[in-house]
């Protein structure tokens, strides 16, 4: 138990025969930049989804911050945690989804204080100012007003970012934040989270088939297969000499 | 008695059976979001009411539930010594309202699943309550999609009002009737009867597709 902010321990999960997570054991450190990759099925996004809370666990634990996320210690014993500890943890992570989420009957603006004002309790006020400041950071303070349909895939997914960033997690988790994104407009996406990885101490976790991308940004990059680890390292280890098989065959594949 | 001299007590009724579509329309409408959003509970009781509810009313004729409301009940309630007798009104619309929402309590519930579960999850995420959820994510995207089903019900709804001139009420069809007994002039009153009831289903239809545009104007922003 070292400065770990993220814990997998033996954790398993099924969807239904399928297992997709082998009894994983996973850590990432506090304010560190970890890329996942690999094929597709193999557990990768289903790791950020645990993290959300989006899909329960079937054996094993998941430590966040040092507490079970899945669990509640009671009387000694961990047992399934209820809703009050689950959102407790919660606040504690953001997510920005694939397909970007947004909320399409809200303004940009609405859609990034909407849950500050009515999960955190900020003032309208404070959640405004919150909001314009992080549409600052994404390059999209003139479009507050619009709704999401009017936007680009690539300024949507901006605008994800920015409302996943004004609850002020601690852990950011990415899901293919660019794949639904026409070639063209992946580059604005990754410049903003590239920027995001430099200058904050946000714990940053992303399933990406960016290889070039998890490369620049990532502290470690973890290649996964059917369900664990297969091999992780430095992106310089893994992406110049894996010392794995199928890490290398995925790779070649990928970037061929 | 020429035809025109018909107008007036026609108009008289028309404004009644107006009132009746619109008392029922509304109290349809509030019960189909109970019952709708009931029915997709976790509670399990308020499920199975909810699903009763639903069952009961689109189970069985509307006629037969506006009977029992006005000539049962008030039968009902004096075997256990509560006056439960009701206006003609009254119980027309709780009948025509009571009817309705059930079918709408349908079209609230298809509406809300077919919201994508994508929005739930990005709302869990951000920590929104389930409450917060339903009420200021999921209900408001839905609102655009039932609104289509809803113009049909109150039109259906606007129609089915002729029924309550079976139990005395001075709807529209009641008043046509009256007038056809005094003057068997059967072809000229159900001819307006008919061109009455289409010019209030033409405007209902239209109120409709205003309410429509508005609920889902965020759907049509900056096009």
């Amino acid at each position: 138990m070292t400065d770990a902010i993220i814990r997998f321990d033996k954790v398993v999960k099924r969807f239904g025969d399928l297992t997709v997570l082998d009894e994983l054991d996973f850590e990432v450190k506090k304010g560190e930049k970890v890329s996942i990759i690999g094929p597709s099925g193999s557990g990768k996004s289903t790791v950020l989804r645990i993290l959300m809370t989006l899909e329960g666990i079937d054996g094993g634990v998941v430590y966040v911050d040092g507490e079970p996320l899945w669990h509640e210690l009671r009387e000694g014993a961990l047992l399934p945690a209820g809703e009050g500890h689950l959102r407790r943890m919660r606040s504690k992570l953001g997510m920005v989804f694939q397909q970007f989420n947004l909320f399409p009957h809200m303004t940009v603006m609405r859609n990034i204080t909407e849950a500050p004002v009515k999960v955190l309790g900020l003032s309208r006020k404070d959640a405004h100012l919150r909001a314009e400041e992080l549409l600052d950071l994404v390059g999209l303070a003139d479009q507050a007003k619009k709704f999401p349909h009017q936007l680009s895939g690539g300024q949507q997914q901006r605008v994800g970012i920015a409302r996943a960033l004004a609850m002020r997690p601690s852990i950011l988790l990415f899901d293919e934040p660019t794949s639904a994104l026409d070639p063209e407009l992946v580059g604005e996406v990754l410049t903003v989270i590239g920027r995001l990885a430099e200058e904050h101490d946000l714990t940053m976790l992303l399933v990406t088939h960016e290889m070039r991308f998890a490369r620049e940004i990532s502290d470690r990059v973890c290649f996964f297969d059917r369900g664990q680890i297969r091999e992780e390292g430095t992106p310089e280890e893994l992406f110049t000499d894996p010392s794995e098989d199928r890490t290398r065959e995925f790779l070649k594949a990928i970037l061929d | 008695m020429h035809w025109s001299e018909y107008l007036l007590p026609l108009t008289e009724g028309a404004w009644v059976t107006v009132q009746l579509t619109v008392y029922s329309t509304i109290l349809g409408g509030v019960l189909a979001f109970v019952f709708g959003i009931g029915k997709l509970s976790s509670n399990l009781a308020i499920k199975s009411v909810s699903v009763g509810y639903i069952e009961v009313f689109r189970g069985t004729s509307l006629l037969v539930q506006l009977f029992w409301l006005y000539f049962a009940l008030p039968l009902a309630g004096m075997a256990i010594g509560i006056d439960l007798r009701l206006p003609p009104v009254v119980a027309g619309v709780l009948a025509l309202g009571l009817n309705i929402g059930a079918y709408g309590a349908e079209v609230v519930r298809g509406a809300i699943q077919s919201v994508h579960q994508n929005q739930r999850e990005a709302a869990r995420a951000l920590n929104f309550t389930p409450r917060q959820t339903l009420f200021n994510i999921v209900i408001p995207q839905a609102i655009p999609e039932m609104m289509p089903s809803f113009g049909n019900l109150a039109v259906q709804n606007l129609k089915d009002t002729a029924l309550v001139s079976l139990i005395s009420l001075g709807d529209l069809t009641f008043r046509a009737e009256q007038i056809r007994n005094f003057t068997q002039d059967s072809t000229t009153i159900y001819t307006l009867l008919l061109l009455m009831y289409f010019g209030m289903a033409v405007v209902l239809t239209i109120i409709m597709r205003i309410v429509e545009r508005f609920a889902g104007r965020w759907r049509m922003a900056g096009s």
